[in-house]
C-alpha cells in the first residue's frame, strides 16, 4: 500500500487544521452558511435530509486493516454505529455532529485518509478495479498509476475549480470492473507487443441527467505521458466546458456538442505543447510508487488446494460461497474473496462497526492486513491462500456475513436515495430489500446467474441505473415515488446504456417487475449458460416489454 | 396549512418551529401556520440564523390529523421520521423493541 511522505502528511494535517478553524468561525458566527458552505464542501462534508453527512475518500478502493479499524471507530464513537460504502469506492457516515467533524478528520489523517476532494468541482477521488494488483487476467497493476493521478490532482490549483465535478477510473484488466467507459476520463492499461506500457484513454463517458458512453481518444498513450495528457485534456475542459448551465457542465456534454474530432485535435496540440517537460513521468519515479504497491509474500501453494475441495464436498453452502465470492488470483492456490454487504433484506453498502472490525481482523489473519472497496459496494480480501478459504467463510458466516450472492441478482448496486439523500425523488434502499427478499433463496439466484440490478433514487443517476441490466430509476410523480425500468445496459468493455422498459411502476410493483423480467429470462434462454444479457441481446427489448405491461395492469 | 423546518446548526438535526419560536425536534409541536403566517415565520427565523442556530429554514405543506401535522410529500415525511428503512430504522426498532 501507498505510505505517506513527510510532504503528504504535512498537507493533510495542515488541511485538517485549516477546517477545524473554519467550522469555530462558522460556528462562532465569522463565516455565513453561505460562505461556508464551499469549504465544507471541500472537505467532504454535505448537508443531507437528516443531518450532516462526511464523505471519506478510500482512493481506488485500497484499504489497510488499520484504517478500517479507524472507520469502525469512528462509526462506533462519532457516528451511529455504521458507515456506508458507495458506488465511488467511499464511505460515507451518515449523522455526524459538525463540531466533531474536524476531530473525525484528525483521526482520519492518522491513519493516511481524508476528505479532501470528495465533493466540489474538482478532480474527484481516483477509482480503479477492485482486485488490482491481484487478478488473474491483469496486465499491469492500475494501482501506482492511480496514486500518480492522486498526488497530481489533489489541491491542482488549475483544475480546482473547474465547470463540474471530474471523475477517473483506472483497470489493469481487459476486462472492465471499473466502470471506466462511463468516468470522465477511463483509462486501461495495457502492453504493446514490444513490451511497453501505455493506455487506451477513452473520454466523456457520464451518466447522470444526460447518460454518454465515453469516446476512445487514444489508442495507446504511453506510459510517462500519463500527466501530460490528462493535464491537457482537463486544460481543454476547463477552456471549453461549460458553465453557463450546470446540467450542460460535463466534459460528456463538450464531447457530445463539440465532436470528438474536435476535442482530440484540441487535447493533441495541448498535448504537444507540453508533453516531455515537467509532467513527463520518470520511469524511475513509477518504479518508486509501484513499489508501494508489490505484492505482499505469498507463498508458493499448489494451484488446488484439498482442504478447500474437501470442505466444498462436505458442505454445500461453502461451495456455493466459492462459485459466487472467490476470484481467481494470479498466484496459484490464492484468491480474492468477495465480502458482500448485501445480506438478504440489508442496506446495500452498509457495515456496522462490528463487522468493520471484523473484516479488519480477518483481513490480518488471512490477507496480509489488505482489503479493497468495490464501486459494487462489497468489500474484498485480493490476497487469501485458497487454504484459508473455509476458515475465512466460517467466520464470516458466524457474523452474518456470509452471502453468497456477488455478482448474482441480491447484489444490487443501490444509492442512499430519499431516505437520506437531499437530491433524491425517491426511495432506493427499499427497492433494493424488497428484490433482494424476492430472490432470498440461493438455489434460485444462482439458477438465474449473472444479474446486476442498479437503482438510483433520482436522475444524478448515483445508483448506476443506466449501465444496469435491470436498471431502476426513482422518479417523484405528482409527490409520489414512482420507477422506471430500462433493460439491457452493462458498464464492462462491452458497455451498453439500457433501454427504457415502458413508462413505469408504483413501489409495490418494483419486485414483481423485476420477477417478471427474470421470468422471461429464463423462459427465453437458449440455455443455462447464456446469461442475462447474453439473451437480452439475442432477443431485444420487446419480449420483456410485453411482458411487463402485464405488470402494470 | 404550513409549518416551518430547518436544520441545526451544530448537528445538522432536523427542527421545527414552535408556536413560541423555539426549534424543536418533535414534528408534533410544529406551529402550524396559514402560509401568509408561515411566509413571516421563515422571515423571523432569518434571526436564527444569524444568532448560528439553525441554517435554511423553510415552510412545508401539511396535512393536520389527530396526531399533529403531516407533512404532504414523501421528502419531508422522511425528513421529519427519519429514515424508513436502513441500519438506522433497523438499529431504531430493536432499540424500541428492547
Amino acid at each position: 500500500m501507498y505510505v505517506y511522505d513527510s510532504f503528504d502528511r504535512q498537507f493533510v494535517t495542515a488541511r485538517v487544521a485549516q477546517f477545524r478553524d473554519q467550522v469555530a468561525r462558522r460556528l462562532c458566527g465569522e463565516l455565513t452558511e453561505e460562505q461556508f458552505r464551499p469549504l465544507r464542501l471541500m472537505n467532504g462534508v454535505y448537508l443531507q435530509l437528516h443531518s450532516y453527512m462526511l464523505r471519506v475518500a478510500i482512493p481506488y478502493g485500497t484499504l489497510s486493516s488499520r484504517q478500517l479499524r479507524t472507520l469502525a471507530r469512528i462509526a462506533r464513537t462519532h457516528d451511529k454505529g455504521y458507515g456506508h460504502f458507495t458506488t465511488r469506492q467511499n464511505i460515507q457516515f451518515n449523522w455526524p455532529s459538525l463540531e466533531k467533524i474536524p476531530d473525525i478528520l484528525a483521526e482520519l489523517a492518522e491513519v493516511e485518509m481524508h476528505a479532501i476532494q470528495t465533493s466540489g468541482n474538482c478532480i474527484r477521488s481516483i477509482t480503479a478495479d477492485h482486485f488490482a494488483g491481484a487478478a488473474a487476467d491483469e496486465v499491469v497493476d492500475p494501482r501506482p498509476y492511480a496514486e500518480i493521478l492522486r498526488q497530481w490532482s489533489s489541491v491542482h490549483p488549475e483544475f480546482s475549480y473547474l465547470p463540474r465535478k471530474f471523475k477517473i477510473a483506472v483497470t489493469g484488466a481487459h476486462d472492465d470492473r471499473a466502470a471506466i467507459r462511463v468516468h470522465d476520463i477511463g483509462l486501461e492499461l495495457v502492453k504493446r507487443g514490444d513490451g511497453a506500457v501505455g493506455f487506451v484513454v477513452f473520454v466523456g463517458g457520464g451518466l447522470g441527467r444526460s447518460p454518454f458512453l465515453a469516446w476512445k481518444l487514444r489508442d495507446f498513450l504511453p506510459e510517462q505521458d500519463l500527466l501530460a495528457y490528462v493535464e491537457a485534456i482537463l486544460r481543454v475542459y476547463n477552456l471549453y466546458g461549460r458553465r453557463d448551465n450546470k446540467y450542460k457542465a460535463r466534459i460528456k456534454i463538450l464531447m457530445h456538442e463539440a465532436g470528438c474530432a474536435t476535442v482530440r485535435d484540441e487535447v493533441e496540440a495541448e498535448f504537444e505543447r507540453i508533453r516531455d517537460g515537467a509532467l513527463e513521468l520518470p520511469a524511475a519515479d513509477v518504479a518508486r510508487i509501484a513499489r508501494h504497491f508489490a505484492l505482499p509474500p505469498l507463498t508458493d501453494r499448489p494451484a488446488v488446494s484439498d482442504r478447500e475441495e474437501a470442505a466444498k464436498a462436505a458442505d454445500p453452502i461453502f461451495a456455493r460461497f466459492v462459485a459466487t465470492n472467490v476470484t481467481p488470483h494470479k498466484l496459484p492456490g490464492h484468491a480474492s474473496l468477495t465480502i458482500s454487504l448485501k445480506p438478504i433484506g440489508g442496506v446495500p453498502g452498509d457495515a456496522t462497526a462490528d463487522e468493520m472490525d471484523l473484516v479488519a481482523d480477518l483481513a490480518d489473519r488471512f490477507g496480509h492486513g489488505e482489503i479493497r472497496v468495490s464501486h459494487r459496494q462489497n468489500l474484498i480480501l485480493p490476497h487469501v491462500a485458497r487454504d484459508d478459504l473455509p476458515a475465512i467463510h466460517a467466520a464470516l458466516l458466524a457474523a452474518g456475513l456470509a452471502t453468497a450472492n456477488a455478482g448474482l441478482v441480491g447484489d444490487t448496486i443501490t444509492c442512499p436515495g430519499l431516505d437520506f439523500c437531499a437530491l433524491a425523488n425517491a426511495r432506493s434502499i427499499p427497492v433494493a430489500q424488497d428484490i433482494s427478499q424476492r430472490f432470498a433463496d440461493p438455489a434460485r439466484a444462482a439458477a438465474i446467474g449473472p444479474l446486476d440490478i442498479k437503482i438510483s433514487g433520482c436522475i444524478n443517476a448515483c445508483g448506476h441505473h443506466h449501465v444496469g441490466a435491470i436498471g431502476i430509476l426513482g422518479v417523484d410523480r405528482k409527490g409520489e415515488e414512482f420507477y422506471q425500468i430500462t433493460l439491457g445496459g452493462s458498464a464492462d468493455d462491452d458497455a451498453r446504456l439500457g433501454d427504457s422498459a415502458g413508462p413505469g411502476f408504483w413501489p409495490n410493483q418494483v419486485a414483481d417487475a423485476v420477477e417478471t423480467v427474470v421470468d422471461t429470462y429464463l423462459a427465453r434462454r437458449a440455455s443455462p449458460a447464456e446469461t442475462f444479457l447474453a439473451t437480452y441481446r439475442r432477443i431485444g427489448l420487446a419480449p420483456f416489454k410485453e411482458a411487463l405491461a402485464d405488470v402494470v395492469r | 396549512m404550513q409549518i416551518v423546518t430547518a436544520n441545526r446548526l451544530t448537528d445538522g438535526r432536523v427542527v421545527f418551529r414552535t408556536a413560541e419560536g423555539r426549534w424543536s425536534e418533535h414534528l408534533a409541536v410544529a406551529a402550524v401556520l396559514d402560509p401568509t403566517a408561515a411566509a413571516e415565520a421563515v422571515v423571523a427565523a432569518a434571526g436564527d440564523v444569524a444568532a448560528r442556530r439553525i441554517v435554511e429554514p423553510y415552510a412545508v405543506e401539511v396535512i393536520v390529523g389527530a396526531a399533529g401535522p403531516v407533512p404532504k410529500t414523501m421528502r419531508e415525511r422522511i425528513r421529519a421520521g427519519g429514515p424508513t428503512s436502513g441500519t438506522e430504522a433497523a438499529a431504531a426498532r430493536l432499540a424500541r423493541a428492547a
